[in-house]
């Protein structure tokens, strides 16, 4: 099943669903024919969209709305903090292209503080599938709940079959490790799998968490892989500031813990346009670059 | 609309603004935005609107959404007088107490969705406009802008939005009092020719004396006044309609009146003599 397919059989069995778009059809092509009225295209107008799907939502729709992840998490930004998160309204926030996955357009197109605007609205629930099946297994629940939310689309194929369901709030723990555990989210669960394999080929003990679900977050996960491993790496496609790395930091401090925690983040800039294993090379995430990362941090910073 | 009502408009719109002045103490308010918005608010909610206190919550209601936020004060003293709102809440004006503070709040029973940032209604309400299209539902649906407002790109868009959904159940209001926050609007962003502007973005659009009751009426009895559009109305109204001391001055958007000022005020308002204000009472913000 694709996520368009997911989305049309959603909306067919639940008339409260509206599916909206931005102009930007690459996830709904066939949806018009298949949902009549309740397909609402506003054209380029990310900020009227969020207010229209406000609008929806009073009247007790759930609208599904679909824009490229830089210009819904920015252009039409105080748009969802005011009309959706004030509102608390079950307003869909389907971001597509976010992080490494605008490739080759370049910094305006690149979604890579999402996290940190989406967690800083009350009411807001933020989700980061790993891959299409992993997309699919969380929808469910998210487009269930009453609650406003944000989804980082990740439709690339899985190479990991998740066998844990998806519960909100719950990171699906891969592995357990002694020596490092990778906390992941998103696209580059990918590369961190391989990253995974590369250290366990190379004799350490590897954790791996897809976390899925950074709004609410699975605290008791991130207080027991910090517990049970030498040492934690965040990898994400993001800015430091306000991702995976602020809310593992924010979750120890809560708990008066520490850790020894290495992000491998965007930091203070934006990423080198480019075809995605190019971009990934360039700016050092692939699971080869991540491995020998972490084995040199684990030699220089945690030799006895 | 007969003698009897025309009566009834004028005299709940005379209440309606002794409120305002009221509220425009012990911290006050934006006096002068409400008081150029008092007769539409009155007028829509007493001759437009199918609303009443027992379909409140009601799927099958119209709905008033007030976008610029500052007019609240207007929409208050209406809730008053309509039977909605205890008056004595109204003391509770910016007392966190109450939910009655400078901008709409859903938790005062009538307020249908929140606003101070401005541009945003304009798209809520098209959203609302567009589910009673899907479902078929013959709600009215209306939104009051503020001139200033018009500044705002996304008040445009939800323009273009709402004719391209031909949404004729969709009524935009420009409070159009020539003033915003502490410009005349001519001066800082000039919006005239704005029939035009809003023509040639497709809306069907009337421009009537926003504070002559038979002019609005005669200009929504029928309504929509074009179908297959989005109809606007712009309402040409003054900043502090009602107080000769204040109106259509740019200073007088916000104001903090002392107790011992309000007796003149009142006494303006009722057209007994002028009142003279103290400096100090002046607030812009």
């Amino acid at each position: 099943m694709t996520y368009e397919e997911l989305l049309t059989q959603t909306a067919l069995a639940d008339e409260r669903v509206v599916v909206m778009t931005a102009e930007n059809r690459a996830l709904v092509r066939n949806m018009p024919q298949n949902l009549g009225n309740r397909f609402v295209d506003t054209g380029i107008t990310e900020q009227t969209m969020i207010g229209a799907a406000a609008g929806l939502a009073l009247r007790g729709r759930t609208p599904v709305v679909h824009a490229l992840a830089a210009f819904l998490s920015m252009r039409a930004y105080e748009f969802i903090r005011t009309d959706v998160g004030i509102g608390n309204l079950p307003v869909k926030l389907s971001s597509f292209i976010p992080g490494f996955l605008s490739d080759g357009n370049g910094p305006t197109h690149q979604a890579v503080e999402d996290i940190a605007l989406m967690r800083g609205i009350p009411n807001m629930q933020v989700f980061c599938p790993a891959d299409e099946q992993d997309l699919l297994q969380m929808l469910p629940s998210i487009w269930a709940s009453k609650s406003p939310s944000y989804v980082r689309i990740s439709t690339r194929p899985a190479t990991y079959q998740h066998k844990q369901p998806f519960e909100i709030g719950c990171a699906e723990v891969v592995s357990r490790g002694s020596d490092v555990t990778i906390l992941v989210y998103g696209m580059l669960f990918e590369q961190a799998l391989i990253a995974a394999n590369f250290l366990r080929h190379d004799g350490y003990s590897v954790g791996l968490v897809n976390m899925r679900s950074l709004k609410p977050v699975d605290e008791a996960v991130i207080l027991e892989i910090c517990a049970s491993s030498d040492l934690v790496v965040t990898v994400e496609d993001h800015f430091l500031t306000g991702g995976l790395y602020s809310i593992v930091a924010e979750t120890l401090l809560k708990y008066r813990k520490t850790a020894h925690v290495h992000p491998f983040a965007l930091k203070g800039k934006w990423y080198k346009p480019g075809r995605l294993n190019e971009v990934l090379e360039h700016e050092g995430f692939t699971g080869a670059q991540l491995a020998r990362a972490i084995i040199e941090h684990l030699v220089e910073n945690l030799a006895d | 609309m007969n003698n009897e009502q025309l009566t009834d408009l004028q005299k709940i719109a005379l209440n309606v603004r002794e409120h305002i002045i009221r509220m425009s103490t012990d911290g006050g308010c934006f006096t002068g935005a409400s008081l150029s918005a008092t007769d539409l608010v009155v007028y829509l909610y007493k001759q437009f609107l199918n609303i009443t206190k027992e379909t409140l919550n009601d799927p099958g209601r119209d709905y008033l959404f007030l976008s610029k936020g500052h007019d609240v004060p207007a929409l208050y003293g209406t809730f008053v007088e309509l039977g909605w709102l205890p008056v004595e809440r109204l003391n509770n004006h910016l007392s966190t107490r109450d939910s009655i503070y400078w901008h709409p709040n859903v938790k005062v029973p009538g307020i249908e969705f929140h606003s101070g940032s401005l541009g945003h209604l304009p798209s809520v309400a098209l959203g609302v406009a567009l589910d009673c299209k899907i479902t078929g539902s013959p709600n009215k649906v209306v939104c009051i802008l503020g001139d200033g407002e018009l500044n705002e790109g996304s008040v445009w868009e939800a323009v273009l939005v709402a004719n391209a959904y031909k949404l004729d159940n969709l009524l935009f209001v420009v409070d159009r009092n020539f003033f915003q926050a502490n410009m005349p609007t001519e001066e800082l962003i000039p919006l005239e020719p704005l029939v035009d502007k809003f023509s040639a973005f497709g809306a069907a659009v009337k421009r009537i004396d926003g504070h002559d009751f038979t002019a609005l009426d005669d200009a929504l009895s029928i309504f929509p006044f074009q179908s297959g559009k989005l109809n606007v109305l712009i309402a040409d109204t003054r900043r502090g309609k009602g107080l000769p001391s204040i109106e259509a001055r740019a200073d007088r958007w916000f104001c903090n009146f002392t107790h011992d000022e309000v007796g003149a005020l009142l006494a303006e308002l009722h057209g007994e003599h002028t009142a003279t204000l103290e400096s100090e009472t002046l607030v812009v913000r």
